[in-house]
């Protein structure tokens, strides 16, 4: 039965991320525009967007390689298999012993690695710029990230995301400053690893301020639709990945029915239109800074994670 | 067993000796590097046969030579962790063997020191007591000497061997004091006699530094690892994939016989610091030069510094946490040291015979004259890719396995319950964390530069595929690259004997049949490689079908858009190369970043006045500190040395011989209160 259940959970949870993912870009673009005095497009835009995107023929460059073709598809299928990963409405879901916090790094990882490959494969100066940046700010974003996951994994004793998400459930924590800090540090981890304001802007194209769309130029498409796909998703498992470790509660437990299916199903829409109109409010009410300010914005991040795992130390040092 | 062994070892040396005659010959290097990939073969075979056995039975016999040092025989064993690295030489031995009998060989001089190399480094791994280990890592250093000064002719690689050499000097003169601290307490060479009286206090200290020093040097840790990006690759590529690949490991096979096996299991936590503290400076330091180098094989030198500096965070993790009495963590970082030394092995292997298959093919090893080849080689781009996904630490290949148990081990630092050690494991696993993602922009940085993009150079665009043999000698490591990706429970299975040398008996594997564990307790982690094969293939299937369904017209080819750049002009048939990334371009957000800070990185730009017609120009430098703090100095108390000695060769008959009469009343005094005591 518990097998039954984590299957059927495990197919709900994908299809509600899928259908999520233009959801969350698009709420978030139209709240933004309603911040700025905008009317905005419908949050359905992105669907439409995706949908004439893979209704075009896609053009390549004439030196382009296979790199072009296949990376869009490796960089989706990583990122996709990595929100697959994250709890949303339940725990205990078919793919939870795969749901290590390590492994959607690494997954990630991937994702950003065949995004590089692909923005330097035609040989373009833009492509190469972003490539280079890109690689450059995850060497400050990873660190931040692997020491808020260490406070993780001193308070529920373990990096599996599932039992992480259900330890912090329970609540016997309580709330902790280290948690709070932690949490700060992997906001602005998610900030940068979505290339969102103010680390880069989603929405611009001057070229010299620009770090994810530089490498996406040259594609078109189908390409490009999944290159946008892909940013969607990332925003979503990002969002999910907050909601799942920092507001876990609400979530169905492993082997629940229905009804508690439903109420966690009610809870997450809740989280992540709150983390949407977060998102939203924080981008319309700061400037976007200097790309070499980036590594001072995500050392704050390492620091403030460190000083969180070391209050943890502390506190259970003196326990 | 040990018999066979002997006789492998003989015919490497034998080989060498036939290699002297045989290199000027038609076919002799052939024959040679043939020999060579038999040898590794059964090395291999050796190897596997005795984890296999060892996991029943851990008694290992010794075989004592009928030859040897004056006072005894030289005495050889396989255990656990001989066997564990013996897998790894004889694996990445074949495969850079297998590459030298494809590619025609270019020197002469470096046919008959190789199989001494691949000799003098089995040798040292399988050898049984202090003496005969010594004697072999000194055959592996002279050996692989002479094999960096092959090419002789240019100045770059006379200094690299003339560095490397005083390197391997030094870490002779670490390593023979630790061995002579251990065997004069215990009384004799042998590691069975040597295990039996573990040192402690002073003498436990300064076996750990000198040990680190020695084994440290040769394994290219930082501050001593200078040597590294100069000397690997000044020689052929064949020799630098078994320098980095194999003789790196060599050297920290015999830190951890040293330091977790002769030192004996009571040693305490502060053990693991230095190497914690010196491994995770190596990991960033050399994964940030492998973003600033431009020459591939320099970058790949620089990310085996990374490797190396991560495989001495598990070993020192896995000393303290033995100090702490955590055996399951200690199992858990050694393992991960054990399974990255033997992934490293291969990856950084294959991504070497790449360097030099395209330095053969299109004639440069500089990124800057590279680009495109992606084209004219794709079997080549291929295998490089599997090796740079590996080398980024990407799942589901190799290098992630290892460095997930790394991590793992690094986030259960803070179990030892010392808030000192739990800090510095929170500041390593930054640093790892960093060391990672640095590593993943260099390998990107080297891809981009050399496969994709346009040819830089007319040279660059005549590049070909390589030859069938040649082919096979790369699409062979990828193969494995992958495999050991998706195996490594199995793997850490088969280390399991390492680990009893290394922890003792009680320690297992953190693996549990395809899976790795990480963490203690029920609530623990899991890295389920063939699972996750099997979701991102299925993954991958459904997008691409859904895409297929969803957009069926078929790619059209056009000019370049590049934000609307206009076309290069006809005499520039692979366009404008000044508008394609260069290798300090793609490096730029890096040194600035991090490189102004910790390489002493300056950038300068030379920009002419208004009317002036000379071109504007920019440079871009950096220094590694190591040669500032390190080599300057030992440079200077040489050279005051060499003035002082100067001095003695103008003394009178009178005080020479006086001089020589002090010396020896000095050392008869010395044995009269030796034997006194």
């Amino acid at each position: 039965m518990e097998t039954l259940g984590g299957l059927l959970t495990q197919a709900l949870h994908l299809v509600l991320v899928l259908v999520g993912a233009p959801l969350v870009l698009g709420c978030t673009r139209w709240l933004k525009a309603r911040m700025m005095g905008r009317r905005g497009a419908s949050p359905w835009q992105p669907v439409r967007d995706f949908a004439k995107l893979l209704r075009k023929r896609p053009v390549l460059a004439e030196n382009a390689s296979a790199v072009s073709e296949v990376a869009p598809f490796v960089a989706v299928v990583a990122t996709l298999v990595a929100l697959a990963l994250v709890p949303s409405f339940a725990l205990g879901m078919a793919f939870a012993p795969l749901g290590d916090l390590l492994l959607v790094a690494g997954l990630l990882a991937l994702a950003r690695v065949a995004l590089a490959l692909a923005g330097m494969d035609v040989g373009t100066a833009f492509g190469g710029l972003g490539a280079a940046r890109e690689m450059s700010f995850a060497a400050f974003a990873e660190p931040a990230l692997l020491v808020s996951v260490l406070s993780f994994a001193i308070l529920a004793g373990t990096t599996n995301l599932d039992l992480v998400a259900a330890t912090f459930r329970d609540g016997q924590l309580g709330l902790r400053v280290s948690l709070a800090l932690a949490g700060i540090a992997m906001l602005a981890v998610a900030v940068a690893e979505n290339a969102r304001i103010p680390v880069d802007n989603p929405s611009t194209h001057l070229e010299l301020t620009m770090v994810h769309e530089a490498m996406l130029l040259e594609a078109s498409g189908r390409h490009l639709a999944l290159w946008e796909f892909q940013a969607a998703l990332k925003l979503e498992l990002w969002l999910a990945l907050l909601a799942a470790v920092f507001l876990p509660f609400g979530a169905a437990p492993a082997g629940a029915g229905p009804l508690a299916w439903a109420l966690g199903l009610l809870a997450w829409l809740a989280k992540m239109a709150g983390f949407t109109l977060a998102l939203a409010s924080f981008e319309s009410a700061i400037a976007k800074m200097r790309v070499f300010r980036v590594p001072e914005f995500l050392g704050a991040a390492l620091l403030l994670a460190l000083l969180a795992a070391a209050l943890l130390f502390v506190s259970t040092g003196l326990a | 067993m040990l018999t066979a062994l002997s006789l492998v070892l003989a015919a490497l040396l034998l080989l060498a000796a036939a290699g002297v005659p045989l290199a000027r010959r038609p076919g002799g290097a052939r024959l040679v590097h043939g020999g060579c990939v038999g040898a590794c073969l059964a090395l291999v075979v050796l190897a596997a046969w005795a984890l296999l056995a060892g996991a029943g039975g851990s008694a290992s016999a010794v075989l004592a030579l009928p030859f040897g040092p004056p006072w005894g025989r030289a005495l050889l064993a396989l255990d656990g962790l001989s066997a564990w690295f013996l897998l790894l030489l004889g694996v990445t031995g074949a495969m850079a063997s297998l590459y030298a009998l494809a590619h025609p060989a270019a020197q002469p001089g470096a046919v008959a020191p190789y199989p001494l190399f691949l000799g003098g480094m089995a040798l040292a791994v399988v050898a049984a007591d202090g003496f005969t280990l010594m004697f072999g890592f000194e055959l592996m250093s002279l050996a692989s000497w002479a094999l960096v000064a092959a090419d002789h002719s240019q100045a770059e690689n006379r200094r690299a061997a003339r560095l490397y050499l005083m390197m391997a000097a030094l870490s002779a003169a670490c390593l023979v004091p630790a061995f002579g601290l251990l065997a004069g307490h215990a009384g004799g060479f042998s590691f069975a006699v040597l295990r039996a009286a573990p040192p402690t206090g002073w003498l436990a200290g300064g076996v750990l530094l000198l040990g680190l020093l020695g084994a440290g040097g040769k394994a290219g840790l930082a501050p001593l690892h200078v040597w590294l990006p100069l000397a690997h690759p000044a020689a052929p590529s064949h020799v630098s994939a078994l320098m980095s690949g194999a003789m790196t490991k060599v050297a920290l096979y015999v830190l951890a016989r040293l330091l977790l096996d002769l030192c004996g299991p009571a040693q305490p936590l502060w053990w693991g610091v230095p190497l914690l503290v010196v491994g995770a400076c190596s990991a960033v330091l050399g994964a940030l030069r492998a973003n600033l180098e431009d020459d591939t094989k320099v970058l790949l030198a620089c990310s085996t510094i990374e490797n190396v500096g991560l495989i001495t965070i598990g070993l020192g993790l896995a000393l303290a946490f033995r100090g702490a009495d955590l055996g399951p963590l200690a199992a858990l970082a050694a393992g991960a040291a054990l399974l990255h030394a033997l992934n490293h092995g291969v990856f950084k292997t294959l991504l070497f015979l790449v360097a030099g298959s395209v330095l053969h093919s299109a004639g440069s090893r500089r990124l800057d004259r590279l680009g495109g080849l992606i084209h004219a080689m794709p079997v080549t781009a291929g295998c490089a890719l599997v090796g740079i996904a590996a080398a980024a630490s990407l799942p589901p290949l190799s290098g992630f396995a290892s460095e997930w148990l790394l991590l793992q081990a690094l986030l259960a630092g803070w179990r030892t319950g010392d808030i000192g050690f739990q800090v510095l494991a929170a500041a390593g696993t930054a640093l790892a964390a960093m060391a990672a993602a640095l590593a993943a922009a260099a390998m990107v940085r080297l891809f981009g530069l050399v496969f994709l993009g346009r040819p830089r150079t007319p040279r660059g665009a005549g590049a070909h595929e390589v030859g069938r043999l040649e082919r096979w000698a790369l699409l062979i490591p990828a193969g494995l690259t992958l495999l050991l990706g998706l195996l490594p429970g199995p793997l850490l299975g088969l280390a399991q004997p390492a680990l009893s040398v290394l922890l003792g008996s009680a320690a297992t594997a953190p693996a549990r049949g395809f899976a790795l564990l990480g963490g203690t307790g029920e609530a623990s982690a899991w890295y389920l490689p063939l699972a996750l094969l099997l979701v991102l293939a299925a993954a991958g299937l459904l997008v691409a079908l859904a895409v297929r369904a969803r957009s069926p017209l078929e790619t059209r080819r056009g000019p370049v858009w590049n934000c609307g750049f206009i076309n290069p002009p006809d005499y520039l048939p692979f366009g404008d190369p000044l508008s394609q990334p260069t290798a300090g371009g793609i490096a730029q957000p890096l040194r600035r970043m991090l490189g102004t800070s910790l390489l002493a990185a300056r950038e300068g730009v030379d920009m002419p006045r208004p009317g002036e017609t000379r071109a504007a120009g920019y440079t871009a430098s950096f220094a590694d500190p190591a040669f500032g703090w390190v080599v300057a100095p030992a440079a200077r108390l040489r050279d005051a040395v060499a003035a002082r000695c100067d001095r003695l060769r103008d003394f009178s008959i009178r005080r020479c011989l006086s001089l020589g009469f002090g010396a020896l009343l000095a050392l008869l005094a010395l044995l009269a209160w030796l034997e006194a005591h």
